[in-house]
């Protein structure tokens, strides 16, 4: 029993982590349509930069954490300015490909910085955030990246529903020549939601670098692992992101904890299979109605 | 003997059939012929086993690319799973050839039913689901049958690989670079020659049709669906002959290759030299080849220059790099790649002087 | 130049992909704080020539080759849809195009996209005294908003750009005689209230004629009639083509004669 629920924590932990790396992806696909397939990069990038900032530059953490979200922010920026915006229009299968070609060039980069291997951060966080309830315990890291994925869920929740940048970004992802005809930037949306959505990313990949470690590979392999999470939770959906998260990370710790580790890193994508045959849309999608 | 047939002023096709044709010249069927005896007669006898190794490996790329374009350019639905599908006709391969003693030219294309059928069940998502969403289910395929290889040990040794066979036909021995350029090419040749063909018959024209509008070449009695799980599994043949001969070519194989990074190389191929030409995936194939090669070499001087030797350069970065940069450039730039860059310099070759 | 005309389209050409000409040589004039109608029939031309004047061509890859436009004696031919709506032109697109999924008053608020930043509370009472009904539904999904009160909703959203022109595609569509009625009479409140010009872009001849200073009539891409609203609703050719009431009782001879007329025309 104890076992139980000490996985259904772990569970929820890494499911909250895989919702909050999927909604970056989300965001940019709801206002753009463009698929991210350098999503795991983008969170490598931010935990990088962290690292360097702290490590190398001697930051302390809060004032390192804030300049890694400014600087995935421009990140993102740019490479909206200087790759995608060329591509707006194009065929689905070219938009996919320079993402690839994306993913490549920052996994390139990245690993002639800093190499292949393990690094870690060093200790910051206060023992007293860990919570034990009996034989369950939860460690500081969890609880922290979940405090840290439910303050940035909210922020981005008010952000949308009450701001004007997050109003008109709704309003290109619904309709966009409507959005057009009254005046709104829909490129500079565009670029916005890439820059958004490359904080976002940051800000994961330096929880899940708390977590496990940064290493390039292991990050990039994340990037990937958001596809299930968005297909479970209807790609255009940030609350469905969280859910399929949660889905994920429960099947993927309960498929290690009882049945073997090394089915653990399929069992998404096999889950994504049958979801997709079942029902293509996803759980929470919105189902797209298309004439000739 | 007919007369020559020269390029025309303009279009004066007057029957379908002549759409259909293969060469508009005769000069296309001399140059054709010329390519390939220059190919058989003279680049084995004259070349270095490295070179001869590096153009074996075009070869065998050209193969699994040619069946990608087909599903990609042609039926325009995306497989990011093409690196897996190769894989499992090399592993096909490789467990009929050392648990049955199956000879190469039956392993071979038996190999390629096997990939075939495989790809077929990961094309049934194909029948609901159309452009990221089928993409996203083949990257799932790809993951699932990584997994496969490797953890079905029964049959696929795990981890410790297949050693296959010294493969012959009719008792003469293939071992080495240069029986194997034949195998490798003849193989080609013969399976572009089907993929030129497929294209212009109806299955050809089907597919062309759903990837333009799939809703709409339903509405005209193309039975969608069926078509699609053809076209994948014609493309998995290809990949399926192309891992094969490549675990004859290679001796010895583990899962390690068969990653997502070796499809998209295949997609990048396909990319680079041109969607829905077929040319255009063999010069996709050369490109990115001799990019791998081109950059294997640079990291060698690099890393014997001394001086650098402390900045532990390796070979597995320098290589994503170059290779993103080349597929975003490749899209940004020259979207229709390499065959229309081709075309460009012939027709202007052609043309000259005038250039209208 | 008459110095009260706002908006003057100057033998213009707009041609979508390079190739489908779609206008070929349309001039007309807006003078300031009059309602235009623009009549014709499908395929006229009469959604390309608004799209002309918003920028709105550029998403369709249209673009005007030839001819001119000027706005307030600028010309605006060619810019970004970005740059003509904070010049203080706004269409409102065929078909009601609202944002699904956004509440009512969040539909309003993208309407002041143009003028970001600024202050909006005041225009919600501008556009709720005009509209009633968006002020009881303000916070329903957009989506399930009913035909008249989404036409109500995009018009509302225009007006929340402060519009010096205002480009009405087809208000009227699908809607039902009674809402039309309705609609019409918000439009001509908003033009003497709000100081707005209007182009009215109708099928509905006859209620576009009745509440328009000016009409346009266009055939294939070309201005083939145009006069005061009066004139135009008086003119025969007119009310047999476009207001259906050709003189009862006269037959083939006569039908004979119009179809020659009509032909003149295209």
């Amino acid at each position: 029993m104890d076992f139980f629920l000490q996985l259904l924590v772990n569970g929820i932990c890494i499911g909250f982590l895989y919702g909050i790396s999927a909604m970056g992806f989300v965001m940019i696909f709801k206002s753009s349509s463009v698929v991210n397939f350098a999503h795991g990069e983008l969170l490598a990038a931010g935990a990088f930069l962290f690292l360097a900032l702290v490590t190398w530059a001697n930051l302390p953490v809060p004032a390192a954490f804030l300049l890694t979200l400014a600087g995935t922010f421009i990140l993102g920026f740019v490479i909206e300015r200087l790759f995608l915006r060329p591509l707006i229009g194009e065929p689905l299968i070219e938009v996919v490909m320079l993402t690839i070609g994306l993913a490549s060039i920052l996994k390139g980069a990245m690993l002639l910085i800093w190499g292949g291997n393990l690094h870690n951060y060093p200790d910051f966080l206060p023992e007293g955030l860990g919570l034990h309830f009996g034989a369950v315990s939860i460690p500081p890291v969890y609880t922290t990246s979940i405090l840290i994925s439910i303050l940035f869920l909210l922020l981005f929740g008010l952000f949308f529903k009450f701001s004007s940048q997050g109003i008109y970004m709704r309003s290109v992802a619904d309709n966009q020549t409507a959005a057009l005809s009254l005046g709104v930037h829909v490129k500079k949306v565009f670029a916005l939601s890439w820059a958004i959505a490359a904080l976002v990313a940051g800000m994961s990949g330096i929880v899940l670098g708390i977590i496990n470690g940064i290493n390039v590979h292991e990050l990039s392999a994340i990037g990937l692992k958001v596809f299930p999470v968005v297909i479970l939770g209807g790609l255009d959906s940030i609350g469905g992101a969280i859910i399929g998260g949660l889905i994920i990370g429960l099947l993927e710790t309960f498929t290690g904890g009882y049945i073997s580790t090394s089915l653990r890193d399929v069992i998404p994508y096999i889950a994504l299979v049958v979801i997709l045959l079942i029902r293509p849309y996803g759980l929470f999608g919105l189902v797209e109605i298309e004439r000739v | 003997m007919r007369d020559l047939k020269f390029h025309p002023c303009g279009n004066y096709r007057e029957s379908y059939r002549e759409e259909l044709t293969v060469f508009e010249t005769d000069f296309g069927r001399l140059w054709m012929a010329l390519g390939l005896a220059v190919l058989f007669g003279v680049v084995p006898w004259t070349t270095s086993p490295y070179m001869l190794y590096v153009i074996n490996t075009i070869g065998i790329m050209a193969i699994a690319a040619i069946g990608l374009n087909i599903l990609i350019g042609s039926t325009g639905l995306i497989s990011l799973g093409h690196g897996a599908f190769f894989g499992v006709g090399a592993y096909a391969a490789g467990v009929l050839a050392s648990s049955w003693n199956v000879p190469i030219y039956l392993a071979v294309p038996a190999a390629g039913i096997i990939t075939a059928l495989t790809g077929m069940i990961f094309g049934i998502p194909s029948g609901r689901l159309k452009g990221l969403y089928l993409a996203i289910a083949t990257l799932a395929g790809q993951f699932i049958i990584e997994y496969v290889l490797v953890h079905w040990e029964d049959v696929t040794q795990g981890t410790m690989g297949i050693t296959l066979p010294d493969p012959s036909i009719l008792g003469v021995s293939l071992r080495g670079d240069r029986p194997f350029f034949f195998v490798i090419f003849i193989v080609l040749a013969a399976m572009t020659w089907m993929a030129v063909n497929i294209m212009r018959t109806r299955f050809g024209r089907a597919f062309v049709a759903i990837r333009d509008n799939d809703r709409a070449a339903e509405g005209m009695g193309i039975p969608v669906f069926p078509y699609k799980l053809l076209s994948f599994g014609i493309s998995s043949f290809y990949a399926g002959i192309a891992g094969a001969i490549w675990a004859f070519y290679m001796i010895s194989i583990t899962a390690e290759p068969f990653t997502m990074m070796m499809s998209v190389e295949f997609i990048a191929m396909v990319i680079i030299g041109g969607l829905g030409s077929i040319s255009g995936s063999i010069l996709g194939a050369v490109f990115i080849t001799m990019l791998n090669e081109t950059l294997r070499w640079v990291t060698d001087i690099l890393m014997n220059a001394g001086g650098l030797a402390g900045l532990e350069l390796t070979l597995a970065p320098l290589r994503e790099l170059a290779f993103g940069l080349a597929i975003v450039l490749f899209i940004l730039f020259e979207p229709k790649g390499l065959a229309e860059i081709w075309r460009v310099v012939r027709s202007s070759f052609r043309l000259w002087p005038f250039s209208y | 130049m008459d110095s009260d005309i706002l908006l003057q389209l100057n033998n213009i050409t707009v041609v979508y992909s390079d190739v489908i000409q779609v206008l070929r040589g349309v001039s007309l004039a807006v003078r300031e704080r009059q309602i235009v109608s623009l009549l014709g029939s499908n395929g006229a031309g009469k959604t390309t020539t608004l799209k002309a004047v918003s920028g709105l061509l550029k998403p369709e890859n249209g673009k005007v080759t030839d001819g001119t436009i000027s706005y307030e004696d600028k010309t605006v031919q060619n810019l970004s849809p970005e740059e003509i709506t904070r010049k203080g032109i706004i269409q409102v697109l065929e078909g009601r195009q609202p944002f699904k999924y956004l509440t009512v008053e969040e539909n309003l608020k993208v309407g002041t996209a143009t003028r970001w930043g600024k202050p909006y509370r005041k225009d919600l009472e501008m556009v709720y005294n005009y509209f009633p009904r968006l002020k009881e539904r303000r916070k329903n999904l957009a989506g399930y908003c009913s035909g008249g009160e989404l036409q109500m909703l995009v018009m509302g959203r225009a007006l929340m750009a402060h519009p010096k022109l205002l480009l009405l595609d087809e208000p009227s569509l699908g809607l039902a005689p009674l809402v039309v009625q309705e609609i019409f009479r918000i439009i001509v409140k908003i033009n003497e209230e709000q100081q707005t010009t209007i182009v009215l872009v109708e099928q509905n001849a006859s209620m576009a004629l009745g509440i328009a200073h000016y009409g346009y009539v266009m055939e294939n891409g070309k201005i083939v009639m145009e006069g005061r609203a009066g004139d135009l609703q008086k003119n025969p050719d007119i009310k047999e083509f476009y207001l259906g009431m050709g003189a009862a009782g006269a037959k083939s001879y006569k039908d004979v004669k119009a179809y020659k007329r009509r032909k003149r025309w295209l």
